[in-house]
């Protein structure tokens, strides 16, 4: 009777080890199939004029593969988004964690929630239906669709990710520093910006960190606003995203080019890796300090 | 008598700040009434009986959503069934027996980098592998488990933080009366953890009802009628890819603002469930 529990003790032991070990399969698994398929398109075509050649006709009589466009694209779609949505959420936090009577607080927090919750093709949709022919009316140009549409509506759902990490970080702030600014005569719009804010850095710089990793993966709604023609980037030209890239053409793909999309694929995952490695040593710092 | 004391410089500042932190606010609380308010008014007179009751239908040029509802349902219930036990075994292992610290870092740092991989190399990797591979073909069940991959590290982590909740005087008092380990599992631990699981799953649907990218090339965008088991063994459309596929390649700009409606009345729902769950357990805590 006790050797059978101790067995039971044992195997259970064992089945919780394997369920615990399942994410580092799953991490395992997805680099593993990235790189087995991503690297052969690399090889026929040569890592420099993959990386660097300026045109993508993956579909002409002598393919070319180069995803210049499509990296710069998604390195300024994301910079744009930054620009645009950082500022206005950094500000939006320091309202909602230092300003903001609890009650407004409480109804505005669940707003931004909502604002995460709401599905990525519904931006898409509203993007494509209000932003673009705004966009070429104001702007006057010949289609709407552009890196500008797609930067608009990156900024707007990287907005809630920025806002809910720097107001956990800003309210983590010690009662303390605050006070002791405010005794020696600051006022509390000196004491939020020049004192919290510094205070806070660490997590603010990682809710920025985390905007970008939000920004460069998303596929879907850029897909929608961005035009998705594989030039290169202009603030008014319909470009392709390295994700919309993968999307547009998988589904009837096949050969190199499908290939091809894998290795572009791969290289959006090392983006990620190393978005991710920053993201990991800002959230670090702030834990040792 | 302070006020005379603060240069114009200081009060300059002060209220610049001030003017950009409101304008910030109201630009927030404005995007989302304006999402709201945009996506119902466009949507909610499309949704009808008609569309919600049938499936498309090339002889009358019909369109309905019933087949995208059902297909949503499916693959929502067959993920859940998968990520639960997976993603709560892993935080039990974690928290309750886990004693290697660098395992226990490794799978952290493991969870942390599954969440942080955009959806559309999910929907790559589960094409590879799932559909290819383990040659399912383009298969509701082949998404449900590229979902399950995708919600691992939220249900593992609300799962987590619920259980160091948990107080361990009542695990030393199982064990004091001389239960094993599983059965202090069984009886102490799970019951203790029951809110952040419901939080996970809530969060869960919240993201699988949201997610297309990693649905588009795993489960494909077909229109079929079928039950359950039947229709996890084929490809259909969830709600979202149908949206997208109505808008971008149909230009059935009704039918997708009706999917809109209701995806939005949906992240609503799971929004004040959220809430609400929340505040029950922190009350039923506190007492």
């Amino acid at each position: 009777m006790k050797k059978n529990g101790r067995f039971l003790e044992n195997f259970i032991h064992g089945v919780f080890l394997i369920l615990g070990l399942i994410t580092v399969g799953c991490v395992l698994l997805i680099t593993v199939y990235l790189f087995i398929s991503g690297i052969p398109a690399i090889r026929e075509i040569g890592l420099i004029p993959f990386l660097s050649g300026t045109r993508w006709a993956s579909t002409a009589a002598e393919p070319q593969y180069g995803i210049l466009p499509f990296i710069l694209t998604s390195v300024y779609g994301t910079a744009g988004a930054i620009l645009l949505g950082v500022p206005a959420g950094f500000m939006t936090a320091v309202y909602l964690s230092k300003a903001a009577p609890p009650k407004l607080r409480s109804v505005m927090e669940s707003c931004v929630s909502l604002l995460a919750g709401i599905p990525s093709v519904v931006y898409g949709l509203v993007g494509m239906l209000i932003l673009v022919p705004g966009i070429r009316k104001l702007f006057n140009v010949p289609d709407g669709s552009s890196l500008f549409a797609a930067i608009i509506v990156l900024a707007i759902m990287i907005l809630p990710s920025i806002i809910k990490v720097s107001v956990t970080a800003l309210d983590a702030v010690p009662k303390e520093y605050e006070d002791a600014s405010l005794a020696l005569g600051a006022t509390p719009v000196e004491t939020w910006f020049r004192v919290s804010v510094p205070a806070a850095k660490s997590g603010i710089a990682a809710a920025v960190v985390l905007g970008v990793g939000r920004a460069i993966g998303e596929a879907m709604a850029v897909m929608m606003v961005s035009g998705n023609v594989p030039n290169m980037p202009g603030l008014f030209q319909s470009v392709r995203f390295l994700t919309t890239a993968v999307a547009s053409e998988m589904s009837y793909s096949s050969g190199l080019q499908r290939q091809a999309l894998f290795s572009i694929a791969l290289v959006l995952f090392l983006f990620i890796m190393l978005i991710n490695a920053s993201l990991n040593f800002f959230l670090k710092r702030d834990k040792e300090v | 008598m302070l006020r005379h004391r603060i240069s114009g410089k200081r009060k300059f500042y002060i209220s610049l700040m001030r003017v950009l932190m409101s304008a910030a606010a109201v630009l927030t609380a404005a995007l989302v009434l304006f999402m709201i308010a945009y996506v119902f008014i466009r949507g909610l007179p499309n949704v009808t009986w008609k569309l919600l009751s049938t499936k498309p239908s090339y002889l009358t040029g019909s369109v309905g959503i019933l087949p995208d509802i059902l297909n949503t349902l499916y693959i929502v219930i067959a993920s859940l069934l998968i990520v639960l036990p997976l993603g709560v075994g892993a935080a039990i292992y974690l928290t309750e027996y886990a004693s290697n610290r660098k395992l226990v870092a490794v799978i952290e740092y493991a969870s942390e980098t599954l969440s942080g991989i955009p959806s559309i190399i999910y929907g790559l990797v589960g094409m590879l592998f799932f559909c290819q591979v383990l040659g399912m073909k383009t298969s509701l069940l082949a998404g449900a488990l590229t979902l399950v991959i995708m919600n691992l590290p939220t249900v593992m982590r609300t799962t987590q933080e619920s259980l160091k909740t948990v107080p361990q005087s009542y695990r030393e008092g199982a064990f004091g009366l001389g239960a094993g380990k599983w059965r202090v599992i069984r009886t102490v631990v799970l019951p203790g953890c029951v809110d952040g699981v419901i939080t996970g799953c809530i969060l869960s649907v919240g993201r699988i009802l949201g997610e297309s990218a990693a649905l588009l090339f795993t489960a494909g965008f077909a229109h079929a009628l079928n039950g359950f088991f039947e229709g996890l063994g084929s490809a259909g459309a969830t709600l979202t890819v149908a949206l997208y596929v109505y808008a971008k390649e149909e230009g059935e700009f009704e039918v997708a603002f009706a999917i809109a409606a209701i995806l939005m009345i949906l992240t609503l729902l799971i929004n004040f469930a959220a809430m609400f769950v929340e505040r029950y357990f922190k009350r039923k805590k506190n007492t």
